[in-house]
């Protein structure tokens, strides 16, 4: 039974008393969940509460999306791994500079698409893509693409952070090293930006030299993100990035998403609703390894067009 | 933000694409550095058969003149006397006796061992066992030889009477030493890897630690326990320096683990200490009895490694 | 349940002589272990003191077992491991990272695997029968340190490999991903991450590996390397003693003197590989700690 998630989206806060009376198992993340919400202004209730969006924080409508260019198209995509199918016909555009979130229950296939968008699926032994996904128009399975280009293009964030056992600058300095960049000069002015960038200067600027592991944890996964960005990158994909990190540091990242899609296109996949109504301009559903439902995040959570999306959004399964 | 840019890059210059002008993969050193690891674990590969090889290529020239059934049914092995007799049972025995009383050493005081470190040592006494157990593997065979020589053979003979200096019960024992830390460290893992829930209930129902132990313990780790002495036995089998210095060099075929024996292990190496032609028929005895040594052994470690992964299966 | 039951209680006064008994015949086994080290030990230390001497060190063996000494064999033990060392490990690790980071899970790597685990477990002197077919006569090296090397190696190699790849595997996951992810090529990753962090575990098992060279006497006897040389290598294509082997050649003569000498050689002998273990103890402490997942 997948529970996470599904609770948040009405757990707002004049809703408390009817949650505690609940015998419902589900009800136990109640503190966490209460956290996470904190940060949330109290809106009228509804069949479907919309989540409240933070004014400071313009999604972008859905004109704005239609608009944009599609940074990436994926069409007909199929996933197995080995006999088992994890991914069926998936059809969707991400946007160019928007926030895109995925949405769904675990075991739903978000994750394994977003290892798609940088082929990081081809590690896994027995598994197989069929489909068509494109990087600007190019496909990113075509027999002469080079991979490591593309990771350097779609960088990666993942679920828990996993800084390399070196110093705070060796970490940011990898991936232009291995590009080959040797000046030491640079590399330092790559990292004072990039940290920068990723709201982590000011609090290590004094200790770059120190092990990367002895940062806490929302500081880690924020150098992790720093990490990303120094192979400039053009999408950055986000694999529940806030999930094992305390609501501070969540809020924290979900500011520097919202500062990094000026620049940056962004995927990011979450199980916690709030989170892809706060952060997102456009929202897809999966469910069971299908794309139910995409479309702008205001729409999606509003006004959602297919009853599994709604019933999902709403907490009745999940 | 209202004005998003439909196309382009703005942060870095020229355009950037993911194809290669080359066919993908076209980094030349990634490839080389493949084939070169590659090759490396080729090495391992090529180990195999050239044991093989080299064994059965001079063994098929002994068994053109010597006939497999006198081999293997032959109860004198004389290949240096005149008239030679090649029959390889003497050391097959010899090889057997020694093996035999290793085993029945080390099993009982291994298993013993394990059980305690696993079930009743507290955790103190474990860290100092298990490194004791460690430099005990670590000694090398020769050193054991000479404390066969030097010390428990003339206890043997002074205990038992032996009329030789060289027996196979002394061998045995210093097998049984060497084999010890290796029974102990397999069987303590299996003994561990039983899961704690199985040693709960039985608890939880008022058995004593010896009903644990006995009755729910040690039968389900009992394939790894068997697989660990398995594994043993082929070691000791397989085992030289020690066992020439203290069981002998004579062909015997007795079951008196007095008396001296020669192995095959031993009899490899008397050989290879003189100083035989290439070709020669006693050259070529020490390929098929290391080609008989290789089988045995061989086929021990397969099973062994069978049944082991058969128990993890089990519990995974 | 309607009557009330017969009042029972815990304090039973009741023992288990049987529990107990079996609880020390287990620790009985386990100070027999014990006892074994130290009377093994001690055994070594009796007989060989007495012959401990600058003259064991500085000459090389005799007739005499007083003007006995193994120079000749503890320089040809040098020689030796130092070129096993110089084949194996590099050969060891490149399989290892072969089969942790680069092969699919295939039939191939499967075979590789089992092989592996099967060659550690074939007796040494059967690697010695090899390197007398193989190297000594087929590849015409005759009985030289290079012969002798070769075979050491092809011995220890399972070890090797197997060491490496318990400590490969014991990096996690993430750092991989986390290397790829930044476009970081296969090997790139290898290299500067999963190496690096796998080093303290790879030089633990090299310097094992080394241990068990250094001791190795049977495949050495096999290639026929002699127990009695006069000089000390100057070249690989010299012939060489061991250790191991002079040991050997001491003990197997009647002389109780040959015996104390034995003795004394093995003292030596354990004195290097004391240091070989205290340098992999070393390793792990200084360098396995500082990483914490």
């Amino acid at each position: 039974m997948v529970t996470h998630g599904a609770e948040r989206s009405i757990s707002l806060a004049d809703t408390p008393p009817r949650r505690v009376a609940t015998t419902d198992p589900r009800q136990t993340r109640m503190t966490e969940t209460t956290a996470a919400s904190r940060t949330e202004t109290a809106g009228p209730l509804r069949s479907i509460r919309p989540p409240a969006f933070d004014s400071a924080r313009p999604a972008r409508s859905a004109d704005e999306l239609a608009g944009a260019a599609a940074k990436i198209a994926v069409s007909d995509l199929n996933f197995f791994y080995g006999a088992n199918q994890a991914l069926h016909d998936i059809k969707l555009a991400i946007p160019e500079r928007c926030v895109t979130a995925f949405i769904g229950p675990s075991g739903c296939g978000k994750s394994t698409f977003l290892r798609c968008l940088n082929r990081m699926n081809d590690m896994i032994d027995d598994a197989r893509v069929e489909g068509e996904i494109l990087l600007d128009g190019e496909s990113l399975r075509g027999p002469r693409v080079d991979v490591v280009e593309l990771r350097k293009r779609v960088g990666m964030v993942f679920q828990k952070s996993n800084p390399f056992p070196k110093s705070i600058f060796e970490n940011i300095a990898y991936g232009p090293r291995v590009a080959g960049e040797r000046n030491k000069a640079r590399l330092y002015e790559i990292a004072e930006r990039c940290l920068q960038h990723a709201a982590l200067w000011d609090e290590v600027k004094d200790r770059l030299e120190d092990s990367a592991l002895a940062l806490s944890g929302g500081q880690q996964q924020r150098l992790c993100i720093a990490r990303a960005l120094a192979t400039d990158p053009e999408v950055l994909l986000m694999d529940e990035p806030a999930s094992a990190l305390d609501p501070a540091s969540t809020a924290r990242i979900e500011d520097l998403i919202f500062e990094l899609k000026d620049k940056y296109t962004i995927v990011i996949v979450t199980h916690n609703m709030q989170q892809a109504a706060r952060v997102s301009d456009q929202t897809a559903f999966f469910f069971q390894g299908v794309l139910v439902e995409a479309g702008a995040t205001n729409e999606i959570f509003t006004n959602p067009a297919k009853k599994q999306t709604e019933d999902y959004i709403t907490g009745r399964f999940g | 933000m209202s004005v998003l840019p439909t196309t382009g890059v703005p942060t870095t210059g020229p355009q950037r694409s993911i194809t290669t002008p080359h066919s993908a993969g076209n980094r030349l050193g990634e490839r080389i550095i493949r084939r070169l690891l590659r090759t490396c674990a080729i090495v391992s590969v090529l180990t195999t058969i050239g044991i093989v090889a080299v064994l059965l290529s001079e063994s098929l020239k002994f068994f053109g003149e010597v006939s497999v059934f006198e081999f293997l049914t032959g109860a004198q092995w004389t290949p240096l006397f005149s008239p030679p007799h090649f029959g390889v049972l003497p050391l097959v025995c010899g090889t057997m006796l020694v093996t035999g009383g290793a085993i029945l050493i080390a099993g009982p005081i291994g298993l013993g061992t394990a059980i305690y470190l696993s079930e009743y040592a507290p955790p103190v006494v474990r860290e100092i066992i298990k490194p004791v157990l460690e430099v005990l593997a670590g000694i090398p065979s020769v050193v054991y030889g000479v404390v066969a020589v030097t010390t428990v053979s003339p206890i043997v003979q002074r205990l038992f009477g032996s009329e030789s200096i060289f027996n196979a019960l002394s061998a045995s024992i210093v097998v049984g030493f060497m084999i010890l830390p290796m029974i102990v460290s397999l069987s303590e893992d299996v003994l561990r890897s039983v899961p704690r829930d199985l040693r709960s209930a039985a608890y939880a129902l008022g058995a004593t630690k010896l009903d644990v132990t006995t009755r729910v313990v040690v039968p389900a780790a009992l394939s790894g326990i068997v697989a660990a002495v398995l594994l043993a036995i082929s070691r000791a089998i397989g085992e030289t320096m020690a066992v020439t210095l203290a069981a002998g060099a004579t062909p015997n075929l007795t079951l008196n683990p007095l008396e001296s024996v020669q192995t095959m292990t031993a009899y490899i190496v008397q050989v290879s200490k003189g100083d035989t032609p290439t070709g020669s028929i006693e050259y070529r005895t020490i390929f098929a009895v290391g080609l008989t040594l290789f089988c045995i052994t061989m086929s021990l470690n397969i099973i062994a490694q069978w049944v082991l992964k058969r128990m993890r299966e089990q519990y995974e | 349940m309607s009557d009330t039951p017969r009042k029972r209680s815990l304090e039973t006064g009741r023992r288990y002589p049987g529990s107990t008994l079996f609880g020390l015949l287990c620790g009985t086994a386990t100070v027999l272990c014990v006892t074994a080290l130290v009377g093994l030990l001690a055994t070594v230390v009796a007989e060989g003191a007495p012959w401990l001497s600058t003259t064991l060190l500085t000459s090389f063996s005799s007739r005499k077992p007083e003007l006995a000494g193994i120079l000749g064999s503890l320089m040809g033990s040098l020689w030796l491991i130092s070129i096993t060392t110089l084949i194996c490990v590099p050969i060891g690790v490149g399989a290892a990272i072969y089969l942790e980071e680069y092969a699919a899970n295939s039939w191939w790597k499967r075979l590789v695997q089992l092989n592996i685990a099967n060659l550690a477990g074939v007796p040494s002197i059967v690697y010695g029968i090899l390197g007398l077919g193989l190297f000594v006569r087929t590849l015409g090296l005759g009985r030289s340190v290079l012969a002798g090397a070769l075979t050491l190696a092809l011995v220890v190699l399972p070890i090797v490999i197997l060491a490496a790849q318990e400590a490969l595997r014991a990096v996690p996951p993430s750092i991989r991903q986390a290397s790829y992810a930044l476009g970081a090529t296969r090997w790139q990753t290898v290299w500067r991450q999963v190496l690096p962090a796998a080093l303290p575990g790879v030089m633990t098992g090299v310097i094992l590996a080394i241990a068990r060279a250094l001791g190795e006497a049977a495949p050495l006897v096999a290639v026929g390397a002699a127990t009695y040389v006069a000089f000390v290598p100057y070249s690989v294509h010299d012939e060489f003693s061991a250790l191991p082997l002079q040991i050997f050649d001491w003990a197997s003569r009647p002389q109780e003197e040959f015996h104390g000498l034995a003795s004394a050689a093995i003292l030596v002998l354990l004195v290097v590989l004391v240091m070989l273990n205290a340098g992999a103890v070393y390793v792990r402490l200084k360098y396995g700690r500082r990483i914490k997942w």
